[in-house]
């Protein structure tokens, strides 16, 4: 049956070998395996694929030059002499404004950043998901359909009325003020998935508990957290990334002793003074970059999950 | 717990599932005072003066009629619309001609997935630096043309305030078209095999397939990806942010960098606010006639 729709060109005149049928679901390959259509097809794949690893490769090969190579030569050629000074001087020495300890400060900023973020944000809205999903209360929707539809307005309305609000409460410019505000805009798609995902689940595994007695929390720990380690993942890769990347509520929000890495590099990089070492700003671009990466690279399908959710957050 | 025990009796309405109603106070909140209070706050103080602290003495439209007419506003904007139409018809464009050719039973096809998906898990930052320094004409892709013997070939859109907005273009296309990929591979394989095999069947070409019978089908995941584009374009602040910082000049300027700029460094509240409450429009003119189609006519999603 797949045999039919692998083979979508003109080549279903090709004959119909008996073995075709008894080589497995997927289909055996056409035989010209040089047709035009898959030269069409690879070939234009694999050059887009160039084009999206050029940035990354040009990257990485910048990062190990020194500065004179750099000025000599060109950008795309591989380093003559590999060196890793740039990388100990990105994360230890580049400097913004007068602090010259490079952008370790901001990787610890954005751990201390991201961690609570994330572990906060994401059960404050599994719980709401959970909430809306099987207890649900009057009004309940009315909130939830405020809080889909705030997702769409542009955070530059809401982020003045918020910096009054945390100043108001003394937070302002502090990392727990940065925590509250990442809770309040990661609440709206995760509150999505969660619901999404527990209304998914048998209802008459709550029933069941519920005739057993068990009430709001006990269900929610003893029954709905473990079956749902799947989504908390793909919670956790969404929100991970989008506040490690986030630059920002970070630029608004905090005190620069406490500038998650980001805003940090972007000052690196953009510094006006000095001379521009080309070589220790991909460095530093790298290191920033790497800890989504990692993420991407390991989690792979999950990931394409987690963004498909989080697309809307764009 | 105390409230479920009672049943359905009518003692106190408030103290039913009260335990749902205490754990949803943060999204009660979010959604109450963030949402809806801080934007009404913020339209609200758009028709103040405000300087430097929020003031509540009303001066009508005075800062739209401001807004309107500054010259970094309306930079502002046409990039904004240039920026927007070609993000969108681009990233449509590529994002469903890469998703078609991926849809064609290819091996390797996550190999292929992974590496156009990447850019999408770093942030504007990364991508706006990566970019800023490919385009670098003095070192960049200039300078190796140059050095393969066309020496008059002239690529330096990140210093040329007439073409600026389109190096930003490059970088947001390489970041995001893999989603919009993901998105429309998705959507296609959601089609029906019959439907392949019945054009199949009729001889028709696969191409006028695509074009007359499959984007037809996937109308929806079109709306969708095109929202989440257009919404995506409204905020568009970091990328500008870190490869150009609004230059040459203002060449580069976008509305968000110009709400921030006059929130945060100008200290001219006003302005900030009647320039965010534009966006806010912008956003609404998006959003309002997708969200009438996709849950006004029929209510079938909960």
């Amino acid at each position: 049956m797949l045999n039919l729709v692998a083979n979508n060109s003109m080549v279903t005149e090709h004959e119909a070998a008996p073995d075709r049928i008894t080589s497995g679901p997927r289909g055996p390959k056409p035989r010209r395996t040089l047709s035009r259509r898959n030269i069409v097809v690879y070939g234009t794949l694999i050059v887009v694929a160039l084009y999206y690893l050029l940035p990354l490769y040009v990257m990485i090969m910048t990062s190990l030059k020194g500065m004179p190579e750099i000025r000599v030569g060109n950008i795309f050629a591989p380093p003559v002499e590999i060196t890793f000074e740039p990388w100990v001087k990105a994360w230890a020495q580049a400097c913004t404004g007068l602090n010259c300890d490079g952008l370790s400060r901001g990787f610890w900023n954005s751990v201390r950043i991201t961690v609570p973020s994330v572990i906060i944000s994401i059960a404050i809205a599994s719980i709401n998901g959970y909430a809306l999903a099987n207890w649900r209360f009057k009004g309940a929707d009315l909130f939830f359909t405020i809080l889909i539809v705030g997702a769409f307005i542009p955070y530059q309305v809401m982020i003045y009325p918020i910096v009054i609000v945390l100043r108001e409460m003394g937070v302002y410019g502090t990392l727990t003020g940065l925590i509250i505000v990442h809770t309040i805009f990661g609440m709206p798609i995760l509150t999505l998935l969660f619901r999404n995902y527990f209304a998914g689940l048998p209802e008459e595994l709550f029933k069941a508990a519920r005739v057993d007695g068990a009430g709001f929390w006990t269900i929610y720990l003893k029954i709905m957290l473990p079956m749902s380690l799947p989504i908390f993942v793909v919670a956790m890769i969404l929100q991970v990334t989008g506040i490690w990347n986030d630059f920002l509520f970070g630029v608004v929000f905090t005190r620069p002793e406490y500038y998650p890495m980001t805003v940090q590099l972007n000052n690196i990089v953009n510094s006006v003074q000095g001379v521009k070492e080309y070589n220790v700003n991909m460095a530093a671009t790298l290191l920033t970059g790497l800890v989504p990466l990692t993420i991407y690279f390991i989690s792979g399908r999950l990931f394409v999950r987690g963004i498909a959710a989080g697309a809307v957050k764009g | 717990m105390t409230g479920q025990t009672r049943g359905s009796a009518r003692p106190n309405q408030w103290l039913r599932n009260l335990n749902a109603k205490i754990a949803s106070i943060p999204m009660i909140l979010t959604a109450v005072v963030i949402f809806v209070g801080g934007t009404a706050w913020t339209v609200l103080y758009s028709f103040t003066n405000s300087k430097l602290l929020p003031r509540l003495s009303f001066v009508g439209l005075d800062q739209y009629e401001r807004l309107w007419a500054a010259p970094r506003w309306l930079v502002s904007i046409e990039n904004l619309a240039i920026y927007g139409f070609f993000s969108l018809v681009f990233s449509l464009v590529i994002g469903f001609v890469l998703a078609a050719l991926m849809d064609q039973k290819i091996r390797f096809e996550n190999t292929f997935r992974t590496i156009m998906l990447y850019p999408f898990a770093l942030s504007f930052i990364v991508t706006g630096l990566v970019w800023q320094w490919l385009l670098n004409p003095q070192y960049g892709i200039q300078s190796i043309v140059r050095s393969l013997g066309w020496t008059s070939f002239n690529f330096d859109p990140l210093y040329n305030s007439d073409i600026v907005i389109y190096g930003i273009l490059i970088a947001a296309l390489w970041q995001g078209t893999g989603l919009v990929m993901c998105l429309m591979l998705a959507g296609l394989r959601g089609i029906d095999e019959d439907i392949w095999k019945a054009a199949r069947v009729d001889g028709i070409p696969m191409w006028k397939t695509y074009v007359l019978v499959i984007i037809p089908m996937m109308r929806g995941v079109f709306i969708t990806t095109l929202v989440i584009i257009a919404s995506g374009i409204v905020k568009v602040y970091d990328l500008v942010v870190a490869q150009t910082s609004g230059g040459p000049g203002i060449a580069s300027e976008v509305p968000a960098k110009y709400v921030y700029d006059y929130m945060f460094q100008a200290q001219n509240l006003g302005q900030g606010f009647a320039a965010s409450t534009m966006m806010l429009v912008t956003v609404a003119i998006i959003i309002v006639p997708w969200a009438y189609l996709e849950f006004g006519g029929g209510r079938k999603r909960a």
